[in-house]
Order: C-alpha cells, then structure tokens, then sequence
C-alpha cells in the first residue's frame, strides 16, 4: 500500500478505539492514520475520515448524540458532501446517524445487554468503496461489542435503502443464511451497515479494526480496509475542491 | 471528646489515647475524622501488616514491590508490567451496580497513577446461589457495573472467575485486577517530594459522596446496612476515560513530581500518604478544591470519596502546564497547597488553620495488632470425610452433566460477553481459557493474566488452599504458554477479631508465602479486606491471587481447546483418591468437607517446567488445567472449547485400585491435559521422564462424542461416560443463562 495514502481518525473526548483503528490502518495495511481532535473545525490533508467507536461524550444522553454537535463535525459534514470517504464504526455509525449523515436510528439491543462477541455478517453490496475487496453474498466473520446496536428505520426510508442497495451487510449464520436467531441486538431487517445514498458514507457496528490482524486470529476485517484504500487509489472518491469555498 | 463520638469514628479508647499521646493534645471533630478512616482496618492493615511481611516480594525483575499504589515488574524492552488487585466486596453488595463500577475505576487509577495505560482487567466474583432472587439481582447488578465502566472507557475486560456458594448469601465478593503497560524509565509514585512544590488537584468535583466508606468496609455487616447506600459512591467512566488521557499526558511532558489516586478516605489518605512517603509534609487550602456541593465542611471536603480524582506533585513553576493539558481534556484542576519541610499535614480553609497533625501519626504510627489466633472447634470435624458414606455413582454421565451444569462450572460467556473483551486489540486469547494473553504492540511478547482461588479448599485447610491458589494460578498461566512472573492477592476474610478468622489468615498468608517461594514467583502488591462477615456468618477464607506471565513470543500462546482430530491426549501428573473438597461432593453430595487435595509444591514445579519446555519448543496444541470437576469436565471443557465448534474424545483411564468419582471427579493437583500432534508425544514423554514427572497417554481428539473408559486392575474396560458433545455443549454453555432466568438449577 502506497505510503501517500492519509487517513484521518476522529478524536471525540471518550473515543476508545481510536488507537485500535491508527494501528489497524498503519501498522497493519501500512497507510498513514493521523488523529483529528474533535474540537477542530477544519479538517488537515486527509483521503477518507473514520470516525471510531467508543463512548463520545459517555454516551450519557444518547449515543452519538453529543459528538454530533463537535466542531469537527461539520468539517466533516463538508468532507462527506465533497465526495470523501467515511466510515463510521460502532460509535461512529451511531454519531453518523445522529449527524443525519445516515438514515434511521439506533435502539438499545434487544437482550438490554452490551454484547461483545464475534457475528457473521453476508456483504449485501460488493459494489461499494468499502466492500469491492467481497464478494457478493461473501460470509465474514466480524467482532461485536456495542450495547446500542438495535438499528431502526421507518417503513418508508428502510424500502429506499433496500431499493437502492443501501444496506450493504447483514448479520446471517454461518452459512449466509439471514435468520432471527442470527440477529444479535434485534436490528431491523439483521442490518449490520448501511451507506448513504451517494455511496461514500458507511456506517456499521461490527469492528473490522479487531479482526485486521492475523495474530488476533481473523483478518476478516482487512477486506474492508483494503477495500477503502484501493478505493481511494483509484481516485474516484477524492473530494471535490468546492470543499475549500464551503469553510466559513 | 465524647467516648460516644469516638466509638462512631470506630476507634477504640486505646487508639484514641494513642493518639493523644502522639499529639500532645486532644483532636478537634476534623481530626478525628481523619484518624478514623487512616487507622481503619482498609487503611492501616493494622491486624494483617505484621503477617503481609511473611511473604517473599524480591525478585531481579521486581521494580516495584508492595507499598505502592501497585506493583511493577520488568518484561525487556525497555516496558514494565504494572499490576494490583483490589475488593469492592461492601459497596457491591449495598448498591451492585455502582459498588462494582467503581471497584473497577479505582482499580484503574492505582495503575494509571504509575505512569501506566491500563491494558486488561479480570474480576474474581463470590454470590450466594441463583435460585434466590437477591443473588440474580446482586449477580446482574455486578456483572453490568463492570461492563458499564470497562467497557466506557476502553479497557478490555478479559477473564476472570465466579463463584457460587451459599456462603456469599449476605457477603458477595467483588475483587478486581487491573494490568497496565509503562515505561521502565518513566514509573511515577507517590511521593510528595521538594518543598515548596505545588500540590495540585484534578478530576472530578468534590461532593459528600462516600464520606466514611473506609471505616464501612471495615465493619460487619448487619440488618441496618441497606440504609448504608448513601456511603457508595457513582461511578463516571467518561471522566475517569478524560482524566486517563490528562495523567497520562501530563507523565509523558515531565511535569510532575509524584501522582496518587483518591481512593478510600480520599484526599486524607492521598495527602498523608505522599508526604509520609517522602518525609515531608504537605499544606492544603480546602477552599480551592473543586466542589459539587455548597457549604460543605472540612470534615466533608478531607473524607469525601468523591470517584475520578488525583492529587498530584508538580515540578514548581510548572503547574501552569499542567493546568493547560488539564482544560484540554476537560478535566478539572486547581493547585490547592504546597509541600513543606515540616512533616505535618496542615489543612487550611480560608487561611484559618482546621487540622494540623504529623503525616506520619496517620500512617505509620497507625496501630499493628498480632491478634490471638486459634483454630476453630469445628475445624476437625470439617476435615472428616468418611469415604464409606459417599457411594460410588453409577451414572457417570448424570454427574458429569451435573457439573458441567453447576453455574460454578457452567460456560461464563453470559458474563464475559457482556464485557469488552477485545477493545485494544491485544487479546490473543480471550476469555474462556486457563488464561487470557495479550500481545504487547512494538514487541514480540505477551502477557497472560489469571485470578483464582478455590475458597472450599480456603476453609478445609487454608494453608493448602491458600498455597494452592497460588499454583493453579501459575499452572493456568503455564498452560497458555507464559512463564510467571509476579503476582497480587486480594485477601478476603472475616472479622480479624475473632481468633478463628484470624487463624484461617495466618495460615493462609504462610501457604502463599511458602508456593510462591518454591515456585520462585514474588508478591507485588495486594489488598485485605477483613469483615466479609454478615450477622455473625463470616465468608470461607478467600485469598484470590491475580498473576501475570510473560510469553516471549506471542505466536506460542495456547488455549485450553483442542486444535485438531487425531491429536494424542495426555495427561502430566498424578491422579489419586483427592474427593475432600471438591465441586462432585458438594454439587453432588451436597458434602464441604473432607482435607482438600495435597499439594507437593516440588511435583507442582517440576510439572510447571515440563509444560513450559513443551510449549517453548512448539509441541503442544492444546493446554488445561485439572480444577473443579476433575479429569471428566477438563476432558469436556477440551472438547467443548475448540475454535470452531466441539471435537470429541476417547479415552481410557487406568484404574490404578482408585474409586470411580475419584478418577473422573477427583481434584488432584498438579495435573495438566495436554493435546498434541500423535508425531510430537514422545518428545513430551521423554521431558516428563528428564523432570520426573507422570505422563500417560489417556486417548485421542476423535469424533463427536466425549467417551471415557475405565480399565480395572484386572485389564477390563468399560465405558463410563458416553455423550454426544454437542448435548455437552448446549448444557453447559446454556446453563448459566437457565439459571438466571427461571432459577431453575441455580442451586449451587
């Protein structure tokens, strides 16, 4: 991987996997990941933007809904309508939601529970920036570990993802199969991500930075990082320039 | 004073006078306040300290050793292991939720306070049996305040033990461990050097929560306690997460002097504590800490034990610094006095003197008791065990699914998926096996970290129980490949006043000191809490030590489950008649008693070393420990863990004139079910023999079904147990969940 590929990672105050996803993007797939602090208002040089997950802000009022309204995310906001790549992990998904940047909602899962654990998950779209290293209908194996997971959309906006190939994985058992009893956290539909309609925002909640690492037992993960950095490679998802006029 | 004030503040007439004496003069309400909680059992270890000096705590690679706010040891490269183990068995049973909480945020400021990013914590749980309503609520309560907090501030939780015993009907036990990463070259302490420096500080406000949990935990426990919630203090991760991030800045820019947690009596322990350490003495100016309440008095402000805060030493001239990496992270932070020479600590508010006494009258000069110490008159009785009235099962498979289904035994993964057991992304092997091991990042190594304790065998003998913690905890970490390196415990007993509990100490504090000498493994640091005792019914003695290993290659690790079909199985080390005290006579039987299993600490290190030989030269897939349930549930657990679903087992046990249940059930120590390539057994034989050590091949990794076999004396074989694994499988990883749910079969 070229070394000319810079990925930002988003610092909110209570982010805890941000560390893990600067390894995971440096250590393991050997691109460049430096930390956006969460009081910034515009973002530095940076390809693609991940928002990690944690626990912004505590999570106290509603996850994600806090960090939604940090400086940061507006330059990110501007990042996403340019063209640029995100991808919201776990917390991240759920700050995207928050944003507005995705449809729909996150429920506390069903068993009431944090749940931490590994889950399979069938690549719905193989179509995007983030998955063009899958195969369609590809089985991954992906850790959990989230308390709100439950994702929920009204009937109208969940018929426009389906239609419009928007939910790109969903929790399935081990041989692709979408079931109940596969569903970890009562998701609607066994929605595991979902990307925006422009296809340059992903949100999901298993943690493909846990499983990029051979040595953790499962590299499952790294199809998605590689998806992301080949995806910049190609060029097709540089932010358009009109970002610059938009900082006010 | 009034006597009745000073019986209040816990203090007897003696200690009062002492402290008089110390003085020259009689303590003003503020002072005795803080004598209070300085000379509190869980703040002066007056009743233990005299015998805590049995234990063996020097080692080369010891850096730091008990006295701290944690241990540390030296693992190469320029990093040290930074580890403690602490109870929060008192407020987890008045508030579970928050007791647990904040049990695992104070265990994490010990070890961040030493310069250390926390890297992994482990719980060791004791509650009454499920079938009570109270004990499911007390077991929720905990395992969510331990999630809650873990899991918000990004610490993996990755292991630890539960047990169920009627015995923790009013007492649960809530021990948590914390292990962190530093610097070898940059380990912080507590000490307030160089007067004239700043004292500043940091972290969350100052309310009236918790005033007095010191002298709390230093009492039994009786009806009243409920109507103690109040004293339990509420945990914030999110600020404990910001405050994390501030210490840890402030360490690497070079800014401070000395660093110490608020943890039990607060900013009296921390302040009195740093000077005394460092022969000082400290001034402080109460109005310039940060409060969440008005009109709080002195005595509030010194005893609060208000969570998520620090007191910190700078550099002088420095603490605008400091200030600035403080209101980047949005934590808190105001200088609130200085160091002097004089070795009081004097506390001011508004300039007018509230408390003024020697630093070291409320530490070192703390009271030590040698307690009269006998055996309890029922001690002998406890240890009868005749075997004559224990028939022999005929159903082998009903017992071994009695115990696989016995919530002491059962799968935990209704706790530990409920944890954060990968965040960091080091965990190597998670929870579920002997032990979990996490790689160190910019190295080659890992640590493996384990908690154990068997408080039956405690209560039998607790010399051989005690001193048998300490080899199944080092056995667990051999097992995943690691070598030992140091160890904390976490002593949990009842009232020290009582000569029998006083006894169980003594002796066990002597089994630690003795397994840890012939297993060449030093204490770092450690905790007592004394009064697990709840209207007169103490606790089984329950000395949980907490130990961490070293792998110097992390691609050795090993886990418990078996890797492959075909694989040879085998045992090393000796079975023979060990019934006393064992999980098939109690959840069976429904009998605790008997002599626990004999413990030879010399067969338990030559094992230890065969293992190591044997992992280090790549001939070993699979690793466990015989523990509770004996051979036939170590065999099942094998089974049931492998990656990627049950692989079964034959195997013939020879009968050696040994009864049935003592063969499949029995406890004997020093026992480890090895799996290996059929190619590699020999190899294994031939290091066994070198050291002595017992080995038979009991049978192969074949099938899907667990079968045990006995062959009598005589040459016969008979099959004694015969299940599918997966039935296996789905009793024992359901049964916890069963247990919680209806109540059903949480007797434990």
């Amino acid at each position: 991987m070229s070394i000319s590929l810079r990925v930002g990672i988003l610092v909110f105050p209570g982010s805890n996997c941000d560390r893990d996803c600067q390894h995971a993007v440096s250590q393991v797939m050997g691109a460049k990941a430096d930390f956006i602090w969460h009081k910034e208002s515009m973002l530095p040089h940076v390809d693609a933007v991940i928002i990690p997950g944690g626990f912004s802000y505590g999570d106290y009022l509603r996850t994600g809904a806090i960090a939604r309204f940090s400086p940061v995310m507006a330059a990110v906001t501007r990042f996403a309508e340019a063209g640029g790549l995100v991808l919201g992990i776990c917390n991240g998904f759920q700050i995207l939601l928050e944003a507005g940047l995705l449809p729909g909602a996150m429920l506390r899962n069903r068993s009431l529970s944090f749940l931490c654990k590994d889950v399979h998950l069938r690549v719905e779209n193989a179509d995007t920036p983030f998955t063009r290293r899958c195969k369609p209908g590809q089985v991954l194996t992906l850790p959990i570990a989230h308390g709100e997971g439950n994702y929920y959309a009204d009937q109208a906006t969940l018929a426009k993802l389906k239609a419009r190939n928007q939910v790109i994985f969903r929790y399935c058992t081990k041989d692709g199969e979408v079931t109940p009893e596969a569903n970890p956290n009562g998701s609607l539909d066994n929605i595991a991500g979902i990307v925006n309609d422009a296809g340059n925002i992903l949100g999901l909640m298993p943690h493909p930075e846990r499983c990029a690492d051979a040595l953790l037992g499962n590299e499952d993960g790294r199809l998605i990082l590689l998806s992301l950095l080949e995806a910049i490679k190609s060029g097709r998802y540089a932010p358009k320039p009109v970002l610059a006029h938009n900082v006010s | 004073m009034t006597k009745d004030l000073i019986v209040q503040h816990g203090l007897t007439e003696e200690e009062y006078q002492k402290i008089v004496t110390l003085l020259g003069r009689e303590l003003n309400l503020t002072e005795l306040g803080m004598f209070s909680v300085m000379w509190s059992e869980h703040c002066s270890y007056k009743s233990s300290r005299t015998f805590l000096k049995k234990l063996p705590t020097d080692a080369p690679h010891v850096i730091q050793g008990p006295g701290e706010n944690a241990g540390v040891v030296d693992i190469g490269d320029g990093l040290a292991a930074v580890f403690k183990m602490e109870s929060h068995n008192h407020p987890s049973f008045i508030e579970p939720y928050q007791g647990a909480a904040t049990g695992v945020g104070g265990i994490l400021r010990d070890i961040f306070t030493m310069g250390a990013r926390p890297i992994a914590l482990l719980d060791s749980l004791r509650f009454g049996p499920l079938d009570s309503p109270k004990n499911r609520y007390l077991f929720s309560g905990v395992v969510a305040g331990i999630a809650g907090y873990g899991n918000c501030i990004g610490v993996p939780t990755v292991g630890g033990e539960v047990y169920f015993n009627e015995i923790y009907n009013y007492n649960p036990l809530v021990n948590v461990f914390c292990l962190g990463i530093a610097r070898k070259d940059r380990i912080f302490r507590g000490w307030a050097s160089g007067a004239g420096n700043p004292v500043l500080y940091i972290g969350a406000k100052t309310g009236r929560d918790g005033i007095h949990g010191a002298t709390m935990a230093s009492d039994s426990f009786d009806e009243g306690s409920e109507s103690m919630r109040p004293t339990v203090q509420v945990g914030d991760p999110f600020t404990e997460k910001l405050l994390l991030e501030a210490c840890l800045e402030l360490m690497e820019q070079d800014l401070l002097v000395g660093i110490q947690d608020m943890g039990a009596a607060g900013l009296t322990s921390s302040s009195c504590e740093m000077a005394s350490r460092a022969g000082t003495g400290i001034e402080l100016e109460l109005a310039n800490v940060p409060r969440r309440e008005p009109s709080m008095t002195p005595y509030e402000v010194l005893l609060s034990e208000s969570q998520e805060r620090m007191l910190l030493v700078a550099k002088s001239g420095r603490e605008g610094e400091v200030l600035d990496i403080c209101k980047k992270w949005d934590v808190d932070a105001a200088v609130i006095g200085r160091v002097t020479n004089d070795g009081f600590l004097r506390v001011k508010e508004k300039g007018v003197v509230v408390a003024e006494v020697p630093a070291r009258a409320l530490t070192d000069n703390a009271p030590t008791y040698e307690r009269p110490a006998d055996a309890p008159a029922y001690q002998d009785a406890l240890q009868t065990l005749p075997l004559e009235l224990v028939p022999e099962p005929k159903d082998c498979n009903a017992v071994l699914e009695a115990l696989l289904t016995s919530p002491t035994i059962a799968h935990k993964g209704w706790v530990f998926e409920q944890y954060d057991h990968m965040v960091q992304t080091n965990t190597v092997i998670r929870p579920g096996s002997d032990a979990a091991v996490l790689r160190i990042k910019g190295t080659d190594k890992a640590l493996a970290v384990t908690a154990d304790c068997n408080s039956l065998y405690c209560v039998l003998n607790p010399y051989t129980g005690a001193a048998s913690a300490v080899a199944e905890a080092a056995r667990n970490l051999v097992c995943a490949g690691a070598r030992p390196l140091a160890l904390t415990d976490c002593l949990n007993f009842g009232n020290p006043e009582r000569p029998d509990i006083m006894w169980q100490f003594i002796l066990a504090v002597e089994g630690i000191a003795d397994a840890c000498k012939a297993l060449q493994i030093p204490v770092v640091s450690g905790n007592v809490s004394f009064y697990n005792e709840t209207r007169g019914l103490s606790i089984y003695p329950t000395p949980i030590i907490g130990m961490v290993g070293l792998l110097d290659h992390v691609e050795q690790a090993v886990s418990q489950g078996f890797k492959a079909e075909g694989d040879a199985i085998l045992l090393l080390g000796e079975t023979g008649e060990d019934l006393g005290g064992t999980e098939y006579l109690r959840a069976v039987h429904h009998r605790e008693q008997g002599t626990p299993p004999v413990l030879n600490l010399e067969r338990e290190a030559a094992l230890q070393r065969v293992v190591l030989q044997a992992v280090e030269q790549g001939l070993v897939r699979s690793a466990h420990d015989c523990a509770e349930g004996g051979l036939a549930v170590a065999l099942a657990e094998s089974s049931l863990s492998a990656t990627n679903g049950p692989l079964g087992a034959e195997v013939v046990l020879d009968r050696h004139g040994l009864r049935r249940d003592s063969l499949l059930f029995g406890e004997s120590q020093s026992r480890i079910i090895l799996s290996v390539k059929p190619a590699n057994r020999e190899k294994i034989e031939v290091l066994a023999r070198q050291d002595g050590v017992p080995c038979s091949v009991l049978g192969f990794v074949r099938g899907q079904r667990l079968m045990i076999s006995i062959r009598d004396d005589r040459g016969g074989t008979a099959l004694w147990i015969d299940r599918t694994c997966d039935k296996l499988d789905t009793m024992w990883r359901g049964a916890l969940r069963a247990a919680l749910d209806t109540g059903e079969g949480g007797h434990a």
